[in-house]
């Protein structure tokens, strides 16, 4: 693990317990992102890019089956850590999490300020005071006025609420912050100022980001590599300007391809069949079934492959011009 | 293949609805008698959709692009201003004619798994606005049913007749929506957001779907939507909707490739399309929020946030359509 690197991430897994069976959320999921960088995770709904939030930031619902891999944060081994001393020594402070639609989960009865203060308050033990200045510097950053700060959350617009959010998961200068669909309910202009902002604090506080998303052109707004996820893995890791311009993987290529531009005239192309089922994923490549390229081989279940410094994909056409292992 | 090589009828340019000065005002009150003003969300709209014209609305939310729709519908009564379809006003129509209305004017909802109650089976679902309608024939019904599905390509029928909402994924719900809108052969469908629920790959098949049913039955389509990105290929006009009024309309290439409403310029500014480079430039992104529709600001409803505002023109009188461009309008002083 190189010294730029703040977050590895080896073989995770997140399954949860259901009536219906064991569903397979997060499946053996690997990548690093290091300091200063922002990872998209890219995939379509049901495929565990939030799952995989969670996972991280050790919010787990009662129905686990089964957890497991290895999580490093800088030099701490966060997977060794207790409940409690993770969610004291990690959350909030070094990795913090804006789930998604958390803007419509603020406290209706607290005022703003006194919301995204509180990490302080409790985790760092901060005066009230001190804790609310802190907040007012935040709130800046996010692009909210701070006479926001005394507010309700009603009289707020869901743009102001989800800066509001954003500012609480930066107010106790984490290291990393993951970002679960953050803008998705939001409109077009919101949307892009909210990126501005992103873009913004991500340059002048070298805060690393996790963007999940469903969105390819909203990931393209922020990231500098993108972990495209498919049926509960990761399917490529790429940089950006690999992944958008030249990318290895057919569902990423075809992913592309069905993303209507704007600017362009192409027709997009939508991509046949839907994703398996993540209570028994194929044995195989867990994409065969919808791939046009599908050969004999891909019944079997395929590595991750390397194109390149830092590039992998997940598929059995590039057995030959990579070598098999590791991320994704 | 492809949608523009279908003939269209030979009353392809006869108006099929048309809204004129068209208001939808909903009177806030308090204990049921004070009042405190009203929430304008469609505030003087006028257009002509043609005959197997297939156009979209497209603003954000609160911008009145729901209600307009649901205007059309016939679900609100417009405060002032009247919609005109297939030669008659909507205000006047009642009882059967009000009935026979609502069999001429498909509706496709935002959220298909919202819109189809899950103790019905697909067959049910589909049934109901043929039994409502006065389909008696049993057997009938399930001709129209069968042919419904394979329509939306649900194909096999057989396969989806028996299943019940949540067995189905969100593109097939939305597909099952789609064939309800269009079971009694409606001559006009109005989808509002048809697609903003589902999953990238899906919502291309969906649009494709619907544009294609459009040609093949010669329907006059209304996309409302948010997302200006899907519009190119599944609309031929765009509308483009502030604050309860229309700024901006115009062919969808013409509006997409040369913009003209300040506001339609901004919101083409900042959608991005998948590139590597965004994540390294700020776009350029107009101060404010969308108005309050309870008290909209005076004259252009967008000069609060224009980058192009002129002090004594804009906050005082109200643009009328220009015309910039041959058939696009827009609402804005400076093309004066």
């Amino acid at each position: 693990m190189s010294a730029a690197t703040l977050l590895h991430v080896e073989d995770l897994v997140l399954h949860y317990r259901t009536r219906q069976g064991t569903v397979r959320a997060v499946d053996g999921v690997s990548f690093d992102v290091r300091r200063g960088e922002a990872l998209v995770v890219l995939g379509e709904s049901g495929c565990g890019k939030s799952s995989l939030a969670k996972a991280l930031m050790r919010l787990l619902p009662r129905n686990v089956a089964r957890t497991g891999g290895r999580v490093r944060l800088g030099d701490l081994d966060a997977t060794a850590l207790s409940d409690e001393r993770f969610r004291r020594e990690v959350q909030w402070t070094r990795l913090a999490l804006v789930m998604q639609a958390s803007m419509n989960a603020l406290n209706p009865v607290v005022r703003v300020g006194e919301q995204v203060a509180e990490p302080l308050r409790v985790q760092r033990r901060w005066s009230r005071r001190r804790a609310l200045a802190r907040a007012a510097e935040v709130f800046e950053l996010v692009g909210v006025a701070t006479d926001f700060l005394a507010r309700y959350p009603f009289e707020l617009s869901g743009g102001m609420r989800q800066r509001a959010v954003l500012a609480m998961a930066l107010v106790a200068e984490p290291e990393l912050v993951i970002l679960d669909e953050p803008t998705s309910a939001l409109d077009v202009l919101t949307q892009a100022s909210i990126m501005n902002a992103l873009k913004r604090i991500k340059r002048e506080l070298g805060t690393s980001f996790i963007l999940i998303t469903h969105d390819v052109a909203t990931s393209s707004e922020l990231a500098d590599r993108v972990a495209l996820m498919y049926a509960g893995q990761l399917v490529e890791v790429a940089d950006a300007g690999r992944f958008f311009a030249a990318p290895a993987h057919p569902y990423s290529q075809m992913l592309m391809a069905s993303v209507p531009r704007l600017h362009q005239r192409a027709r997009p192309e939508a991509i046949p069949g839907q994703p398996p089922s993540l209570f028994e994923p194929p044995a195989g490549c867990r994409y065969a079934e919808r791939c046009p390229y599908r050969f004999a081989r891909c019944a079997e279940h395929p590595p991750a492959f390397a194109l390149g410094e830092r590039h992998r994909a997940r598929c059995w056409l590039h057995a030959d011009d990579g070598e098999a292992g590791g991320a994704p | 293949m492809s949608p523009s090589a279908v003939p269209r009828p030979d009353d392809a340019q006869a108006p099929l609805i048309a809204a004129s000065d068209l208001h939808t005002w909903f009177e806030l009150r308090q204990w049921g008698f004070l009042r405190l003003g009203a929430v304008r969300a469609v505030d003087g709209v006028d257009f002509t959709l043609a005959h197997g014209e297939a156009v979209a609305f497209v603003g954000e939310s609160g911008c009145g692009k729901s209600s307009l729709a649901r205007t059309l519908l016939g679900l609100h009564r417009p405060t002032r201003g009247e919609v005109r379809f297939a030669g008659r006003s909507l205000g006047e129509l009642k009882g059967r004619a009000l009935k026979a209305y609502r069999a001429e004017v498909g509706y496709v909802q935002q959220d298909p798994y919202g819109a189809l109650p899950p103790f019905l089976d697909v067959r049910r679902l589909l049934a109901e606005p043929l039994i409502v309608h006065g389909v008696r024939d049993r057997a009938e019904r399930e001709r129209r049913i069968r042919a419904a599905l394979e329509e939306v390509r649900l194909s096999p029928a057989e396969e989806y007749l028996g299943k019940f909402p949540h067995m189905l994924s969100g593109g097939q719900q939305q597909r099952v929506v789609i064939a309800r809108a269009l079971i009694l052969a409606p001559r006009l469908v109005i989808a509002d957001e048809p697609v903003s629920m589902l999953d990238a790959s899906v919502r291309v098949e969906i649009l494709e779907l619907l544009r294609h049913i459009q040609c093949e039955r010669g329907l006059t389509l209304a996309f409302i939507t948010h997302d200006l990105s899907t519009v190119r290929h599944y609309a031929e006009r765009i509308f483009v909707m502030y604050a309860g009024r229309v700024v901006e309309s115009a062919p969808v290439d013409d509006l997409l490739d040369h913009p003209q409403h300040p506001y339609t310029q901004a919101l083409l500014a900042a959608i991005a399309d998948p590139d590597a480079a965004n994540a390294t430039r700020l776009r350029e992104v107009p101060a404010g929020e969308p108005p309050s529709l309870l008290h909209p600001p005076a004259a252009c409803r967008f000069h609060p946030r224009c980058p192009h505002f002129m002090a004594g023109v804009c906050d005082r009188h109200d643009p009328p359509d220009f015309e910039p461009r041959r058939r696009h309008r827009s609402a804005c002083w400076l093309h004066r």
